[in-house]
């Protein structure tokens, strides 16, 4: 029987796991150092603030490995030799395999700051990230203030997490305005907003100069590089960024740029090793997608891809129109299609947000053809099904307006701002575009 | 703020600490006359009674109302001891004429009922005599201070949106001491209320005067419990207010619940009871309302007039029609997390709960099997109520109505959806009658499960796996496992309150009735994968 041994137990490597299962009868392992059962990373947060339990976060039962006839191992692996299709583990314990997919996922940043591996500065992504947490900001009086370097996504979820249990928090962020590399201006000075008026020390547009120690060996303080200013703190979160965790496959003769290199087949160079998720670098970039894109739904499909790949249905990995979501404190996010930080010269853009300062939507459409684009959507929920619906019919920009309602995914009962948002697009657009009734005849027909 | 919020909580545990002593406080005895106008109205034929009841408590002593409602007890169990011994001694002397005779002279009837009725009629001290006092200083103080623990929360909690920061951090709502000992607290209660009324005797003189206004009468436990439940409901539907005050669905929901309890399960009975009409909830169908086919109520109901025969239609009517058919159309939300009474309590004071109930496969296979068993249960029982109120006979094939209505009585309607049912929300969900009990329940996630227009919308393959929705599912409902495949969640169970909707960080989740056609999704590749993989493995 085939051995399908998988290395890093998140999203990536436990869907190919079981999809492979699904389509086959093959033997499979996954390997991993960081916890015994496959958690939702994203969920983490959740554990600290005291919205969940740990066991929450695993999607599966413990049965679930058994019955499915998954067998996992707990592992640090340290070397895989390919011309002898093995794997070496840091124990010195070896595994052969006949197929290996690399699922490593990734490892926060760190750009060489002094002081960056002091006690008490973390970044936050692993299980041992969240139990480090735990010790050195349990509450506000062993943690009096933390510096969190790095706006980006983990860095306001470490900024609500260490606010959640009311210790004072201060937000460097390099750029001037949060995220404002992927979010627009509106959305970007929107997040700002939320930030500050949640009550953290927001400070655009510095950088960490360097992170001081006490003389137990913990941080101490930091300093800005712009200012000079000393700031003292217990913690220091490093959030700028993560990236492919492959150091272990350097000797392999794995081909390896800032991740494994993979084609569309999520081969790499080597054959019967694949590698999927956040650790996988394609050639070139597909569509306007990131050569790497550490998502937790492009996890998924590649495992969906590569399972069917390996059990002899090879299949490219085509991911479909992009998607994604997140939440800023209390405002939720999400995005169809593409609306970039800075208009194109074939864009034309629509901008809507609401009297309250915490709801917009922004819609990209071509300038000439009124091709739909995309859309960012804050505070109001969308219909991944419509727009995915909208983006393959290419659908124009006055479609999209027209049929707003269906569209829209709040709750029940909650207030609707269609009318408002057309009538703000025909003011500026000189259009005469109608809202239609929502209706769930086109909402529920299958294309 | 949080002095405010401190001070609210010493308040509220000052009236509860005042509302527990009070049971402790007052004496209890009756003059002769009183007794012998009881003996009386009772008709009893024993010769005995009288003098053992006249012994133990028309007396000077001063009785608490244990010892009270021991003395009674031991009255009346002196009487039928008594009885008890002749019809042995003539059974054993086979003189079956007198052993028959004695019959007469026992005494049916639950003793803590009896000794209920007469403490009732024999208290003296604060709560007998000034009832509205002892009410602002339990009932008063306990909402005061509830009231000042919660309000503050409109600032503390910060912004509007979701706010379950510590909730596993706390040992009131993470079955920590606080919740062990409001488990204790409710079980209790549940205990005293159904099986020994005797005891809280002095908590039902403090609602004496308003059931005076309401119905004329005075309060019996069941109108203590009544309106403690309207008066904890309206109290943590403040709470719910507070809590989700950005959003809509929960707000009215809450409303509506909270407006159902008040108006057709408290006022409207009791108003009708003023008006000499049967004591009808008009919200309360069959099978919850168990007793609706028993030849007692029919009887009531046939000798009440057209107005009798009215609620008799309706009760009918809004089992076999309007339910079935407004679950059509809205999923059985509209009953359970929008009407009913049970379901209100659980969504208010339990609330706080809802994280604690299991989403594991095993409690999922035990919950099919236990709430179908009730739902059999109630139906075997009701065939055998129906054919003794149709046929006049007591027993059907050897099995007595009385006794199987009984077992149901004490173990599904008194043990499982009170003492359980509510007691251990701290413990395992605030759902647990709902969930595993409820045959009304059972009946509505049928028509849910294969025929109805509602269902809980998965957002295409937004779904990140966190789990929130799994662990706020007051029904247990590992909603995730369908969420994360991209499918709809179409569960019998689901009471549709929407929480896991909104607790969800990526909008993935909203309840909604649309066409049946396509309710039903199974996939096993996401919206948003290549379009030719998801044709390929999903339309295999």
């Amino acid at each position: 029987m085939e051995h399908i041994v998988i290395i890093g137990n998140g999203i990536s490597g436990v869907t190919a796991a079981r999809h492979i299962r699904k389509n086959s009868d093959k033997k499979i392992t996954i390997i991993s150092a960081e916890t015994d059962y496959f958690f939702s990373r994203t969920a983490l947060m959740y554990v600290y603030m005291g919205h969940m339990k740990f066991e929450h976060t695993q999607p599966y039962e413990p049965w679930f490995w058994k019955k499915n006839r998954i067998n996992l191992k707990k592992r640090f692996v340290s070397k895989v030799t390919s011309n002898s299709n093995e794997i070496e583990f840091s124990n010195g314990e070896k595994l052969s395999y006949d197929k290996l997919i690399i699922a490593t996922g990734s490892k926060p940043n760190k750009f060489g700051w002094p002081g960056q591996d002091l006690d008490g500065v973390m970044g936050m992504y692993h299980k041992q990230d969240l139990e480090k947490l735990e010790k050195y900001a349990h509450n506000n009086t062993v943690c009096k203030r933390a510096v969190i370097v790095g706006g980006g996504l983990i860095g306001i979820e470490l900024a609500e997490m260490l606010h959640s249990r009311h210790i004072p928090v201060t937000f460097l962020v390099r750029e001037d305005s949060f995220w404002n590399g992927v979010l627009p201006k509106g959305e970007s000075a929107m997040i700002n907003r939320e930030i500050i008026s949640s009550g953290i020390d927001l400070r655009l547009g510095v950088n960490l100069k360097e992170i001081k120690e006490d003389k137990n060996g913990k941080v101490k303080s930091i300093v800005i590089l712009e200012t000079g200013e000393e700031i003292t703190c217990d913690v220091v979160g490093l959030t700028a960024g993560v990236s492919p965790n492959i150091d272990f496959l350097r000797a392999s003769g794995i081909e390896i740029g800032r991740g494994v290199k993979v084609n569309r087949f999520l081969e790499t160079n080597l054959k019967d090793i694949y590698a999927i998720g956040d650790c996988a670098e394609q050639h070139e970039a597909i569509d306007q997608r990131r050569p790497i894109e550490a998502v937790w739904y492009t996890g998924r499909m590649m495992g969906e891809t590569v399972a069917q790949t390996i059990c002899k249905n090879k299949i490219e990995y085509k991911p479909g129109h992009w998607f994604n979501s997140a939440k800023f404190i209390d405002i939720e996010y999400q995005t169809y299609g593409w609306v970039w930080a800075q208009t194109k010269e074939n864009e034309a853009r629509f901008y809507w947000e609401h009297a309250d300062g915490n709801k917009c939507i922004h819609i990209n459409y071509d300038k000439t053809t009124r091709e739909f684009i995309g859309i960012n959507n804050f505070g109001i929920r969308m219909r991944h099904e419509f727009f995915d619906r909208i983006l393959n019919e290419k659908q124009s920009v006055d479609y999209v307006l027209e049929h707003l309602a269906d569209a829209n995914f709040d709750p029940e009962f909650y207030k609707l701002y269609e009318p408002e948002i057309i009538a703000k697009f025909n003011n500026e657009n000189n259009t005469n575009i109608q809202l239609k009734k929502k209706s769930w005849k086109r909402i529920f027909s299958k294309a | 703020m949080k002095a405010v919020k401190q001070t609210g909580l010493v308040v509220f545990l000052l009236g509860i600490a005042i509302f527990i002593g009070t049971i402790f406080t007052g004496s209890f005895s009756l003059t002769q006359a009183e007794l012998d106008t009881f003996v009386q109205e009772k008709g009893y034929k024993s010769e005995i009674i009288k003098g053992e009841l006249s012994k133990a408590i028309v007396t000077n002593e001063d009785l608490n109302i244990f010892a009270f409602s021991s003395r009674v007890i031991n009255a009346y169990q002196v009487s039928n001891n008594h009885y008890d011994a002749l019809i042995a001694k003539y059974d054993a002397e086979k003189n079956w004429d007198k052993k028959g005779q004695q019959y007469q002279y026992k005494i049916y009837g639950k003793l803590h009922s009896l000794s209920f009725t007469l403490a009732k009629k024999a208290g003296n001290g604060l709560p007998a005599d000034s009832p509205v006092f002892m009410w602002f200083l339990t009932f008063g103080l306990a909402i005061l201070g509830a009231l000042l623990f919660i309000i503050p929360d409109v600032v503390l909690l910060g912004k509007p949106g979701i706010k379950n920061n510590g909730i596993f951090l706390n040992a009131a709502t993470n079955r920590g001491w606080i919740g062990w000992f409001t488990f204790i607290f409710l079980v209790t209660f549940y205990i005293l209320l159904y099986f020994y009324p005797d005891l809280i005797v002095n908590w039902v003189y403090l609602v004496d005067p308003i059931s005076k206004n309401l119905s004329g009468g005075e309060a019996s436990q069941w109108f203590l419990y009544g309106f403690l439940y309207c008066t904890v409901m309206t109290v943590m539907a403040v709470r719910m207010y507070i809590k989700y005050r950005h959003n809509k669905y929960q707000i009215l929901r809450t409303t509506s619940v909270l407006f159902f309890q008040v108006v057709f399960a408290f006022l409207i009975p009791e108003i009708l009871v003023r008006f000499e009409k049967p004591w009808y909830d008009f919200k309360n169908a069959f099978p919850l309302d168990y007793d609706f086919f028993f030849k007692w109520n029919l009887d009531e109901l046939l000798s009440s007039g057209g107005f009798g025969l009215f609620i008799l239609v309706w009760g009918v009517i809004l089992t076999i029609i309007v339910v079935p058919v407004m679950v059509y159309f809205f999923g059985k939300r509209w009953y359970c997390s929008w009407v009913c009474g049970c379901g209100g309590l659980a969504e208010t004071l339990g609330d706080p709960y809802r994280q604690n109930s299991s989403k594991t496969l095993l409690s999922w296979r035990f919950e099919r099997i236990i709430i179908h068993t009730v739902l059999i249960f109630v139906l075997v029982m009701t065939g055998f109520a129906l054919y003794t109120f149709f046929s006049g006979a007591n027993e059907v094939i050897g099995i007595k109505t009385q006794t199987i209505q009984d077992i149901y009585g004490f173990l599904i309607g008194a043990v499982f959806a009170g003492v359980i049912g509510t007691g251990f929300y701290p413990i395992f969900g605030n759902r647990v009658w709902c969930r595993f009990g409820c045959p009304l329940a059972a009946y509505l996630g049928f028509i849910q499960r294969f025929k109805s227009r509602f269902r809980i919308t998965t957002n295409g393959g937004q779904c990140i796996s966190c789990g929130n929705c799994s662990t706020y599912c007051e029904q247990g409902i590992d909603v995730r496992a369908y969420a994360q495949k991209g499918e709809n969640i179409i569960r019998s169970s689901c009471v549709g309150c929407g929480v896991c909707s909104a607790v969800c960080p990526r909008g993935v989740l909203k309840l909604e009735n649309g066409p049946e056609e396509g309710r039903i999704n199974p996939t096993d590749v996401l919206l948003g994968n290549d379009v030719d993989l998801m044709k390929l493995v999903n339309n295999k």
